[in-house]
Parts: structure tokens; C-alpha cells; sequence
């Protein structure tokens, strides 16, 4: 994983709003009370939650003074976990598996498309602003593959044309439904599914 | 073929394709929950002699015995708690069953915490999720909620009189914390690096208090092993390896699924049975990853025999892992896929000790080049060397993890692989490879 | 006593030794990066990789528990392969730039990588490159040359208690840095330097400065404070170009603040090479002979009660010797070391030393602190107390705020009348400290500044003294002194007792003196107005500019001298390099005035100056050592009580002697502290 660029421009303050500081308050309890700091993973997401999906440095600060920890320890961890965006990504951030099991059915013309639709760079924000894409390890759907995240769904089963409209979807900013996309019933074994010929790997 | 397959009645995991219901009311008409409280009774020394007596080992990929593991939690509570902590982490490539038993069955894997839990003497069970599983990992709340409104968790669960409360926490994209140190690391809110061993966590754990970590599906079989007893389970498969399994058949295959089997399956029955056959058909079989990307392939000659089991893979120099059976065909170029694996390795090594840090990156540079036809036969005698530096060397198994399927590579398809290779030193050739710097450091500004 | 064998050898360890630390003992020598002994124990780096019987795989000796029977082979092939291969690993991305690296010479990766390496390489791909990061004045980065083993990372974090620096990102790409490349703000961040066994992290202000064969070493003591650490000056010609730690396990172990280590380019600066008399307000270059007349007729046309004489605080024991009996020659009285007038009662040692001594730190099981503060005014020992407390959480109280200490402790109260309370058996903390066995108070000069400066010491000695806290095994009363010269001086009475002739301050701030004789001392708060300033000292800082007639003489790193730390402790300092210019040594000067006024010699060489200056040590004469702790007979008075605050009076850490002043790295650093708080304030 390379190392994660820190965003040019960064808002002065960062501040949970009044619900996340409920929020907050709950996760530390799921905690013993001496251990407030176990809470930094979730705190780290509510933070994107609030901030377009995105963690700024003011953030981190505020984080660190929350749970006492040292600000260091906060960017080790946000620098850690490829998980936590520290530039801004799109509304709608797809994630493209490319690892072998995806690649193994195709994960490499998803990445073609993604180029061509979203952006030829990864974590580059579309033209209309709206997406942005990047390349990431097994997302833990291999039977599904090749398969694509898109904030927080799972797009299953896909082939290039529905990856197409799917993209599309988003671009137009009317997403549509995540799941297989062969119809297929979770993970169950479809009948009669026989291909010939096979998908040459990236 | 003879083909026999799992009983229907002999699956733990009837919903593992949610065709009934994941909802509390369904899972108690498939028996998730029924007589929890009588189980209990029988007290820990049973449960933990039961799940003994029952082979059952892990699940996670290590294939350590469970029942031992729980032997090893401190028989009292001490000045320190203990914590039972679920794995639920499924980072390896090729794996996805866990992903099906939080979402479909999340009820045996709350009824299994709380039977741990009272086993290990934990009151407090932490289920440590991948991020990306953000979903299931919503479904999974909505059952713990739903098994409290039922009281068959919190405060003297069951009647049982024991309590327990179960966590949430989600990981953020580090395959390295599915290894139960670097997971317990990530829980106290640090980097997710392994720690060194000794101590062992069901000593010095989570807040360095007795913690036993299991896998998902370990955990979820538990309840259904000592409700039909150890007979039972251990009379599936053959001695030492036990019981049911999921299989996750990924890969060249034409129906790709998540199915549970009895372990000890013959591959190809699982293949053409399940998998709908290789695509291309069995002779189009180049090789295949018998336990998620960290266990070495098998080339197709070995996979004619091969039953999937612990022993069996060992064996042939591989083992069972997660059972996630990656099938690769001949119309795909194998080193190519060895080196998006070995990518993949070199992308989440943790960077804490030398050997995986240096040489995951190491390997995959080699591979890349090897695949571009640059690479000479004295780089992949280098690159067996490397494999060889960095298995054993490091503090956790993801070294092993990382030199092994390339070693697997080596071991079946070094002929193939000589071919592409020339003889005179790279070096004189004039030869370009970007992505070897990572220029975009040097250039920004503020990285 | 387990016991292990090492290479089929048997042999004894003591419970809790690791692996490496019982090859250690059985002579056999594991290489290593990572390990520390006086870190945590990471085992990252895996060079330390021993055979252990039963294991299939080779085990990190570092980290593993020694256990009773153990079979260890350190010389197996097995051991060899992984060696190597760690080695190779290590230095795959590790740039081959010798050469142009300062720690070329003293490199652990370059020593170990000629016994345990390759003899080539095998990396053909491109080496990483990691962008330089900035960590303040001190520490020059060159991150491509890291090797990930943690001990910088682990050191702020533990031992110097500042958590600023971390590694971010993972794997490869892993990099070690302080948040947002802010510069450590920790008194002891120059360790991280020693600490680093390659050159990533190396000295800012020595970059490029000599390789390290080069120059010659001198085993010396350092005069910042009064702690005493030990150092080793590397000196090139007459040029001081670093000083380093030397081990220690009693005073510094192998640490020494960043004072210390970089105040030494304020000894090339600034610097008193020739003798200068004032002449129509303007300091004119003269020789020795003039000076020594002008003196000498000053001298004796001054009435000996209208002279005073003022020592600086890096003096050793044999200036402030000879400049007193040059002083009672001339049969002046008004004599003084202290800087401010706080209140000192040197009838016995045990007054005015740390009777626990550093080492005790680490048994105490109580501390309070009594106007004072350990991170400035010594910041070594404060290291000493952050150890206990990381160790077995040692409860810290505190009158009066010292603001960050680096470990956490509890304000008591800031008023002496929290003090009278804890005298008095009233306050919160009496419960505890009566329950303690080793408890520390710790007293500050600003406590003794006050007022209530007689009641708070002699009231706190007479406490524990009842309460049997100052017994055969344990002293617990302990005065935190600040200059490297207080003790010595206070062995030899260099100040006017309360009960002498009048308030040595006031009559200097009344401008009752005509003539003033400043050796070394520029510290003193003082407005001049007719004083005839004699000035005899190293560098031309706050007083030589006032001064009538300026005397040059050695720093410390060119005279040997005794010192007494604050623990009571005496050592000698040596000479590394010659005094610059005309200088000449402070007690062969005296000579000289000496033989002017009364044509005789004060002392005939050398020998016989230490030798009299070594009689007159209290207690204690022998070098290295420990005072006995006196407990038998201790004598008890009481001082008066005043309502006041206890303030701690701050000090400007980076400037608070001639040579810090002088220093360019020093004026750097305290810039950098003064950004860093700014920076805090708005951010
Ligand atoms: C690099 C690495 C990754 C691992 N990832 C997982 C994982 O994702 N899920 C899992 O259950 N176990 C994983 N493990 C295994 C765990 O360390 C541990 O053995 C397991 O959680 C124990 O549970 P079990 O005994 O029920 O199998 C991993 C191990 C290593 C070395
Ligand atoms: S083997 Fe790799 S993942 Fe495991 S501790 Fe070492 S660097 Fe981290
Ligand atoms: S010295 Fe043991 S691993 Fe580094």
C-alpha cells in the first residue's frame, strides 16, 4: 500500500455534530472504561461519516484530544488502515477487487471501464464531481466475481455491460440496486450455468 | 463418479443461502437456540470435553483444535477478565464463507458465543468484522438486538445464569488483522500489528487479559456439535478431521458457490459437482489453490485424487486454510496470477519486521517481471531463495503465508516459468519498469 | 539459579532473562538491530534469530522468556541462513551511500552486514526512496537509510515520554516520522541519534562535521547541570565537534540531554581570547601584565569590605577553591555561588544533596515534589522518575505546577499552606506517604527562594526525620540543585552564612561594593552603576560586556577539574582540547594577582591545588562514589512561616548559561519551542 497523500486543502476545524457526539458517547461504551482508546477505529468512520466520506488533519487533532491519545498515534492509524480517506473521494467512491479470484473472472475490463467512465487515474474525482475509483485486495465476495463496492454495497456478478449501466447510474446520480447482477441467489450455485470460454485474467 | 453427497439432515448451515430466513422466528424453527440453557448446565468441563471429543478444529486456517484452545482460557477468573473475541475478519483472497454465516445464520453464531463464552469464562464477546462487511455486519446487530429482546444474551442469558454482552467492531481494510494478535492490536485502537509470541492471547489477550479468538464458523458449529453431540460430527470425515465444512469455489469454475461438505471431499467431486465443473472442462485444469491464496497450489495431476481435508493437503505440501478453492484454468497465464497474489501480500504485510516488509515487495517485483518475460533463471533461483528467507523468519504467519503460494508456484510450474526466461543478467538490458518508484512520493508536496 | 545451555554449554541465568541476554552471559555474541536493553522489546528486525531445540523454526532470542533447561544454538546453519537472510532484506532498500553518511564508522548495519552479509548484491529492482522528514534543529533525517527497527519511536515514547513520533502507512511503505514533521519536543531528543544503528537519523548541527576516526576522544563530565552526566567530548585540533553519552547505570545510564550534547558549538563562539581593559568606556585589547597591575592597584586601593566576589555556576571545585583562598588572602568576605539568595544550611552534606541518589529513584514508591521542576532544572534524573513511573506507576504529587513533566502527577496545592499541612500530618497525602517505604520528597531551589524558604527545609527534614524516612537504608529528603558548581561550593562555604556580615544581594543591589571579582558568572540579577567588574571567564556574554577589565579562561572541556554532582557524587572532568588564545587557567591567574600584591604563590602547581582543594570535600573523597548517607546525627531547627505561593520559577532551559547562550544550535532550538507553543495555542 502506498503511503497516503494528506489533502492539499484542509477546513480549519472539525467538530462531531451534536448527534455523532451521542454516537460517540455510545461507542465508548462498548468499551471497558479505562480503554477509551479501542474506540478510534469507529470514532475514525463517524468522522467520515460526517465528512463526505473523507477524514481532514483538524480531525485527527480532534480525535486524539477526545480519547486522549496522542495525535501521532491518530495518523499512524488513519495511515494504517486503507479504509480511512484522507483526501476527498466521490459521493459515490467505487472500489474494484482486483485481487486473483476477481481477477480470475474478469476484474481487469471493470478497471477499463472505471477508466473510461469515471477517471483514468484512481482516487480522481469524476468530470461532474460525482465518482471517484481505486483498485483494492479481496473484499471477501470471491464467489461473486468480479464484483465492485460502491460506498457501502456490493455489486455482484458482473459483466461489462451491466458494469457500464452501473457506472452510469451513478453519474447520472441515480444508483442503482446493489447484489448479483445474474439474478443469482446469494451464494447458491446457479443451475446450468456452463461457460465455454473462459475469462483471460488481466 | 460416485458421488455421494452431505445429507441434507447433516447440514449445520441450513440457511446458508438464505432460502428459509435469517430472522430470529426462522432460525428457532431450524433449532438455533433450542435447550441452550440445558447445554449450559452440563458445565464447561463437558461443553469443553464435548468439542474435544468432536475433532472440531479451528476454522480460521490454522486448523488448531478448538477444544484445546479453549482448554488453555484460565480455569478461574483471576483479578483480569476474560474475553471470548469472534474472528470475523475474512480477508483471505478465495474466502467468503463467514460472510454468508453473519448475514444467513447470524443466530448460531450468537448461540455458539454465549456457549463459548460460558466455556472460557468470558462475559464479554467482541466480533471484530472486516469494514468492507458493513453490511453484515448491520444484520448481525440486528440479530444480537433481536437475541436480546429475547434474553437469550445479556444479563443471565438463556436462564442460564450467565451473562454476556456481544460487540461489534469493524476492521478498516488490513488483511494482516485476521491474525488474532494483530486483530487484538487493532481492537485496543492501534495499528493492527501482530505481536510476538510468547505470551499466547488465552493468557495475555485483549487489554492483556485470557482472551480465546475463533473463527466465525468455529464458533457457529459449536451449538449444533453439542446439541447432536461429538458422535455425531466426528463420524463425518475421518479421524483428526472431522465434521462439515464450508467450501468457497471460486475461480475458472462454471457455478461459483459457497457450499457446505463433508470434510474430506474429494476436490474434483467438489469441483464438478458444486462448481459446475472447470469451465472448459476437468482437462482444461491447470492448478488450483485448495485454502484461500496463502496455501500453495496444486497442479491438476494431484487434483485428480486429492480429498480436502487438513491432512490430506498437507500431504501434498499445501493445506486446507479457510477451504477457499480457487480453480485456475489453462487459459490463464498462472504466473500472472501468482504475481497479483504476491501484489496482493506486498500490499497488506504490516511493515513491522524485516524479512516480510523487504521481501513481500521483493517477490512480487521478481513475479512482475518474470511475467514480462525480464526475468532470467538465476532471478527465479533468487526468488526461491527469497521464499525460503522469509518463510519462518518472521513474527507472524503471514510470512508463511506470503512465501508459500509462490513456492507452490515454483514447485509445479518451474519448467513452465524456465521457458520464459532467458540467460544473460538482466541488467544489460535496457528495460523500463515504472511502477517500480514510487515516484508520486517524491513529487507531492506534502506526503 | 535455571539454567540453559548455550551451544551445548550449560550455564546459570537469572529468572526473567531473555534468550539474548543469556547468550550475552555465556559470551556469545547475537547480532541485532531492533533490541535495546533499554527499550521494549520489539523483535522486529529478526536479526537475532537463534536455534532453539524443539522449534522447527529459528526463534527471535530477543524476545523469548529464558526457561529452565533450554537448548540454544547460535552457530548452526540454520542461524547462519536466517542471518543472512535478514541481512539481505535489511539492506535491500537500504541505500549503499557509505561513503556520504555520517555514521559511516560506528553503523551497526555496516559492521554486521560485513560478518553476516553477502558479499554482493542481489536487488536488481529500484531501491525505495523515501522522502527526508523534518525533525527540528538537532535531528537531520535521511529516511531512505531506515531500517524500520522502532527504537527512535520507542524512545520518545518511553523514555523521554513524548509520543511524537510514530511510523505511518504499513509495509513498504511504512515510514517513521513526528506528526506532520513537527520537531520533537522532548530535552532528550538527541538520543534518538545514538539510538538510530544506521544513519537516518543523525546529528543536524555535526552533519558533515568529521568521520569519526578522526577525533579524539576525551572521557569527561558535563557541566549544564548539576546532574553530572557522563559525556565523552570528540574533539578535532582545538575544535569541541560533539559530545556524546557515556554509560552510566548511576547517573545517566547512557542518555544526556539535549543540552548537553548540543551546547558544545557555543564553546567556539563568543569566546574571551585576550585580555581587555576598559578605557574611556570602550574595552581595549591589553596584555597580561596590565591587567594583572591594574588589578592588583584596584585591589589595594579598595577597602576589603566594599570587595565582593561571585562564582558562576559551571566552576569546579578547584577554581572555586582557589578563588576563595585568593579571597581570604586579600581577606575579603563577601563571597557567593548562589545566583538568588535562597536558603541554604550547609552544616552537613545530607543539606543540600539528592540523598537517594539517582539510582534510588527507581526504589521509590512515593514522590513529592516541593517546588520543583525535574524536567528542566535536571532533566536526566526527571528521565530517572518517568522510568519508575512507567515501571510500577509511582504516585507523583506536586506543590506547586510544573506544567508538563512528561509523566502524569497530582497538584497538591500551590501555597505553603499545603505544605504545612503535609507537615502537620493533615493533608490528603499523609495516608499514603506514611504507607510508602521509600518515599521521595524532592525540594527545589525555588521552594528555598521563599520566604518560608528555612521552614519549608527544615521543617520537611525534621518531619521525615520523625517519621523515620531519613534512616540507615533510606534518605528521603533530597534538595534538587540546579548548577553544576552548588555542591562544591557548598562544601567549601563559597557564601556568606545567614548569620555573617549583612545579605551578600542586598548590599550588591544597594551598590554597597565598589569592586566585584566574577569568575564565570553571569547569571547574577544585577543593574551596575560605579562597580569597578573584574571579569575572568570563557565567553563575553552578560557580564564580561559590563566589565572593566576582562580575564580569559578555559571552558570546561579544556581544564580538567572536579566536580560534585547533586547526588553528593565527585568526578572528574579532563581536558579535550587546549584553551584558545591568551587564556589562562583560573587558579594560575589568582597566582599571578597574588604574587602582585603579596609577591607570593597561593599554590605551587597543580597537585598541590587538588590535593587542597580535595581536603576540604565534604564526606566524601573518593572519586565515583556515593556520600554514606550521615543519619546518626542530625541536627533540627526550625524556620518561620509565611503565607506565600509556591511558584516554580521558570527557566529559559536553552539559554541558561554562557555556553547554551553562545551556542547557534541552542538559540535554534529554543525558537523552535517558542514556534511550537505558538503553534499550540491557535492549533
Ligand atoms: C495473516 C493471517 C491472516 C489471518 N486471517 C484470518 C481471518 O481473516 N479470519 C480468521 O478467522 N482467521 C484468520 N487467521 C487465523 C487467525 O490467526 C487465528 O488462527 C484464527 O482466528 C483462530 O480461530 P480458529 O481456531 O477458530 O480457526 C489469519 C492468520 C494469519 C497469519
Ligand atoms: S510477518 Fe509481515 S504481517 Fe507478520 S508481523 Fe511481520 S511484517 Fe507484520
Ligand atoms: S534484536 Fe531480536 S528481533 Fe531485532
Amino acid at each position: 500500500m502506498s503511503l497516503k497523500k494528506i489533502h492539499d486543502n484542509q477546513p480549519d476545524k472539525f467538530e462531531f455534530t451534536k448527534a455523532n457526539l451521542e454516537l460517540a458517547d455510545k461507542i465508548l461504551k462498548k468499551y471497558p472504561s479505562n480503554q477509551k482508546k479501542s474506540a478510534i477505529m469507529p470514532l475514525l468512520y463517524l468522522v467520515q461519516n460526517q465528512n463526505e466520506n473523507w477524514i481532514p488533519l483538524a480531525a485527527m487533532k480532534y480525535i486524539g484530544k477526545f480519547l486522549s491519545m496522542p495525535y501521532i498515534n491518530v495518523y499512524e492509524i488513519a495511515t494504517f488502515y486503507s479504509m480511512y480517506n484522507l483526501a476527498p473521494v466521490g459521493k459515490y467512491f467505487v472500489q474494484v477487487c482486483t485481487t486473483s479470484p476477481c481477477a480470475l473472472r474478469g476484474a481487469n475490463k471493470l478497471v477499463d471501464i472505471c477508466k473510461e467512465k469515471i477517471s483514468n487515474n484512481q482516487n480522481e474525482l469524476s468530470q461532474n464531481k460525482l465518482c471517484s475509483w481505486t483498485e483494492v485486495e479481496c473484499l471477501g465476495a470471491c464467489i461473486n466475481a468480479p464484483m465492485m463496492q460502491v460506498n457501502e454495497d456490493y455489486y455482484e456478478d458482473l459483466d461489462e455491460t451491466n458494469t457500464k449501466k452501473i457506472l452510469n447510474s451513478f453519474l447520472e446520480d441515480k444508483p442503482l440496486k446493489p447484489g448479483s447482477y445474474r439474478n443469482r441467489n446469494n451464494s447458491a450455485p446457479e443451475k446450468n450455468q456452463i461457460l465455454t470460454n473462459g475469462h483471460k485474467n488481466a | 463418479m460416485d458421488i455421494k453427497m452431505l445429507k441434507e439432515e447433516n447440514k449445520i448451515f441450513k440457511n446458508l443461502y438464505n432460502e428459509q430466513g435469517w430472522e430470529l422466528e426462522n432460525a428457532l424453527k431450524r433449532n438455533d437456540w433450542l435447550d441452550t440453557k440445558k447445554i449450559i448446565d452440563k458445565g464447561r468441563d463437558w461443553i469443553i470435553n464435548e468439542i474435544k471429543a468432536s475433532e472440531l478444529r479451528g476454522r480460521g486456517g490454522a486448523g488448531f483444535s478448538t477444544g484445546l484452545k479453549w482448554s488453555f482460557a484460565p480455569k478461574k477468573v483471576g483479578s483480569r477478565p476474560h474475553y471470548l473475541v469472534i474472528n470475523a475478519d475474512e480477508s483471505e483472497p478465495g474466502t467468503c464463507k463467514d460472510r454468508d454465516i453473519l448475514r444467513f445464520e447470524p443466530q448460531k453464531l450468537i448461540e455458539g458465543c454465549l456457549i463459548a463464552s460460558y466455556a472460557v469464562n468470558a462475559k464479554v464477546c467482541y466480533v471484530y468484522i472486516r469494514g468492507e462487511y458493513l453490511n453484515e455486519g448491520k444484520r448481525l446487530q440486528e440479530a444480537i438486538d433481536e437475541a436480546y429482546s429475547k434474553n437469550l444474551i445479556g444479563k443471565n442469558a438463556c436462564n442460564s445464569g450467565w451473562d454476556l454482552d456481544i460487540y461489534i467492531h469493524y476492521g478498516a481494510g488490513a488483511y494482516i488483522c485476521g491474525e488474532e494478535t494483530a486483530l487484538l492490536e487493532s481492537l485496543e485502537g492501534n495499528k493492527g500489528q501482530p505481536r510476538l509470541k510468547p505470551p499466547f492471547p488465552a493468557l495475555v489477550g485483549l487489554y492483556g487479559c485470557p482472551t480465546i479468538v475463533n473463527n466465525v464458523e468455529t464458533i457457529a458449529v459449536v451449538p449444533t456439535i453439542l446439541r447432536r453431540g461429538a458422535k455425531w460430527f466426528a463420524s463425518m470425515g475421518r479421524p483428526k478431521n472431522t465434521g462439515t465444512k464450508i467450501f468457497c469455489i471460486s475461480g475458472n469454475v462454471n457455478t461459483p458457490c459457497n457450499v457446505e461438505e463433508e470434510m474430506g471431499i474429494p476436490l474434483k467431486e467438489l469441483i464438478e459437482k458444486h462448481g459446475g465443473g472447470v469451465i472448459g472442462g476437468w482437462k482444461n485444469l491447470q492448478a488450483v489453490i485448495p485454502g484461500g491464496s496463502s496455501m500453495p497450489m496444486v497442479p491438476k495431476d494431484i487434483c485428480e485424487t486429492l480429498k480436502m481435508d487438513f491432512d490430506s493437503l498437507v500431504e501434498v505440501k499445501s493445506g486446507l486454510g479457510t477451504a477457499g478453492v480457487v480453480v485456475i484454468n489453462k487459459d490463464e497465464d498462472i504466473v500472472k496470477c501468482m504475481a497479483r497474489i504476491a501484489r496482493f501480500y506486498k500490499h497488506e504485510s504490516c511493515g513491522q519486521c524485516t524479512p516480510c516488509r523487504e521481501g513481500a515487495g521483493w517477490m512480487w517485483r521478481i513475479l512482475e517481471r518474470t511475467v514480462k518475460g525480464e526475468a532470467t533463471h538465476k532471478d527465479i533461483d533468487l526468488l526461491t531463495d527469497v521464499t525460503k528467507q522469509i518463510e519462518g523468519h518472521t513474527i507472524c504467519a503471514f510470512g508463511e503465508g506470503s512465501a508459500w503460494p509462490v513456492q507452490g508456484l515454483l514447485r509445479h510450474f518451474r519448467k513452465d516459468i524456465d521457458k520464459r526466461c532467458f540467460s544473460e543478467p538482466i541488467i544489460k538490458k535496457k528495460r523500463k519498469i515504472p511502477y517500480l518508484i514510487d515516484q508520486h512520493k517524491l513529487e507531492s508536496k506534502d506526503a | 539459579m535455571p539454567k540453559i545451555f548455550i551451544n551445548n554449554n550449560e550455564i546459570e541465568f537469572k529468572e526473567g532473562m531473555t534468550v539474548l541476554q543469556a547468550c550475552e552471559l555465556a559470551g556469545v555474541e547475537i547480532p541485532r538491530f531492533c533490541y535495546h536493553e533499554r527499550l521494549s522489546i520489539a523483535g522486529n528486525c529478526r536479526m537475532c534469530l537463534v536455534e532453539m531445540e524443539k522449534s522447527a523454526k529459528p526463534i527471535a532470542s530477543c524476545a523469548m522468556p529464558a526457561a529452565e533447561g533450554m537448548k540454544i544454538k547460535t552457530n548452526t546453519k540454520m542461524v547462519e541462513k536466517a542471518r543472512k537472510g535478514v541481512m539481505e532484506f535489511l539492506l535491500v532498500n537500504h541505500p549503499l551511500d557509505c561513503p556520504v553518511c555520517d555514521q559511516g564508522g560506528e553503523c551497526d548495519l555496516q559492521d554486521q552486514s560485513l560478518y553476516y552479509g553477502f558479499d554482493g548484491s542481489r536487488f536488481k529492482e529500484n531501491k525505495r526512496v523515501v522522502k527526508d522528514k523534518y525533525m527540528g534543529p538537532l535531528i537531520k533525517t535521511q529516511m531512505t537509510r531506515c531500517i524500520h527497527c522502532t527504537r527512535c519511536i520507542r524512545f520518545a515514547t518511553e523514555v523521554a515520554g513524548v509520543s511524537e513520533l510514530g511510523a505511518i502507512g504499513r509495509g513498504e511503505d511504512m515510514e517513521i516520522t513526528t506528526y506532520l514533521e513537527k520537531s520533537m519536543t522532548s530535552e532528550l531528543s538527541g538520543n534518538v541519534i545514538d539510538l538510530c544503528p544506521v544513519g537516518a537519523l543523525t546529528s543536524k548541527p555535526y552533519a558533515f562535521e568529521a568521520r569519526p576516526w578522526e577525533l579524539k576522544k576525551t572521557e569527561s563530565i558535563d557541566v549544564m547541570d548539576a546532574v553530572g552526566s557522563n559525556i565523552r567530548i570528540d574533539s578535532y585540533g582545538w575544535e569541541v565537534k560533539r559530545i556524546l553519552p557515556r554509560l552510566n547505570n548511576s547517573i545517566n545510564e547512557e542518555w544526556i540531554s539535549d543540552k548537553t550534547r548540543y551546547a558544545c558549538d557555543g564553546l567556539l563562539k563568543q569566546r574571551l581570547d585576550k585580555v581587555y581593559i576598559r578605557k574611556e568606556n570602550q574595552l581595549v585589547e591589553a596584555n597580561w601584565d596590565d591587567a594583572i597591575n591594574l588589578i592588583s592597584s584596584k585591589i589595594k586601593s579598595t577597602s576589603s569590605d566594599k570587595i565582593a566576589a561571585h562564582v558562576g555556576g559551571l566552576s569546579s571545585v578547584e577554581t572555586i577553591n582557589s578563588f576563595k583562598k585568593f579571597l581570604e588572602e586579600i581577606n575579603v568576605k563577601n563571597y557567593e555561588f548562589r545566583e538568588k539568595d535562597f536558603y541554604v544550611n550547609s552544616d552537613q552534606k545530607m543539606n543540600y544533596i539528592f540523598n537517594s541518589s539517582i539510582q534510588g529513584i527507581e526504589k521509590a514508591d512515593f514522590l513529592l515534589l516541593v517546588g520543583a521542576n525535574p524536567r528542566h532544572e535536571a532533566t536526566i534524573l526527571n528521565a530517572r522518575i518517568r522510568k519508575n513511573y512507567l515501571k510500577n506507576k509511582l504516585p507523583i504529587f506536586s506543590i506547586g505546577d510544573p506544567g508538563d513533566l512528561t509523566y502524569p502527577y497530582k497538584i497538591v496545592g500551590n501555597k505553603t499552606e499545603d505544605i504545612q499541612k503535609i507537615l502537620d500530618g493533615k493533608s490528603e497525602i499523609n495516608n499514603l506517604l506514611k504507607k510508602s517505604k521509600n518515599p521521595l520528597v524532592i525540594i527545589g531551589e525555588s521552594a528555598l527562594e521563599l520566604k518560608s524558604g528555612k521552614y519549608i527545609f527544615e521543617g520537611f527534614k525534621e518531619f521525615l526525620y520523625k517519621n523515620r524516612f531519613i534512616n540507615e537504608e533510606w534518605n528521603s529528603f533530597n534538595i534538587l540543585i540546579q548548577n553544576a558548581a552548588t555542591v562544591g561550593a557548598l562544601d567549601l562555604n563559597f557564601f556568606n552564612k545567614p548569620n555573617g556580615s549583612g545579605n551578600f544581594f542586598d548590599k550588591l543591589n544597594n551598590h554597597n561594593f565598589d569592586l566585584l571579582y566574577l569568575v564565570g558568572s553571569d547569571e547574577l540579577n544585577f543593574q551596575k552603576n560605579n562597580e569597578f567588574i573584574i571579569y575572568q571567564g570563557s565567553h563575553g556574554d552578560r557580564m564580561a560586556q559590563i566589565a572593566d577589565v576582562i580575564l580569559p579562561s578555559p571552558a570546561y572541556t579544556e581544564q580538567n577539574g572536579f566536580f560534585i554532582n547533586l547526588e553528593g557524587r565527585l568526578q572528574k572532568a579532563f581536558k579535550a582540547t587546549n584553551p584558545i588564545g591568551n587564556a589562562k587557567e583560573d587558579w594560575k591567574i589568582f597566582n599571578l594577582i597574588v604574587d602582585k600584591i603579596k609577591n607570593k604563590n597561593l599554590f605551587i602547581n597543580y597537585k598541590t591545588l587538588i590535593e587542597d582543594s580535595l581536603s576540604k570535600i565534604k564526606e566524601n573523597k573518593n572519586i565515583d562514589t556515593l556520600p554514606e548517607l550521615q543519619t546518626k546525627k542530625i541536627n533540627l531547627t526550625s524556620g518561620n512561616f509565611y503565607s506565600e505561593e509556591v511558584s516554580i520559577r521558570p527557566i529559559d532551559y536553552y539559554f541558561s548559561n554562557p555556553v547554551a547562550r553562545a551556542s547557534k544550535t541552542m538559540s535554534d532550538c529554543r525558537l523552535e519551542k517558542i514556534r511550537n507553543l505558538e503553534n499550540r495555542k491557535t492549533g
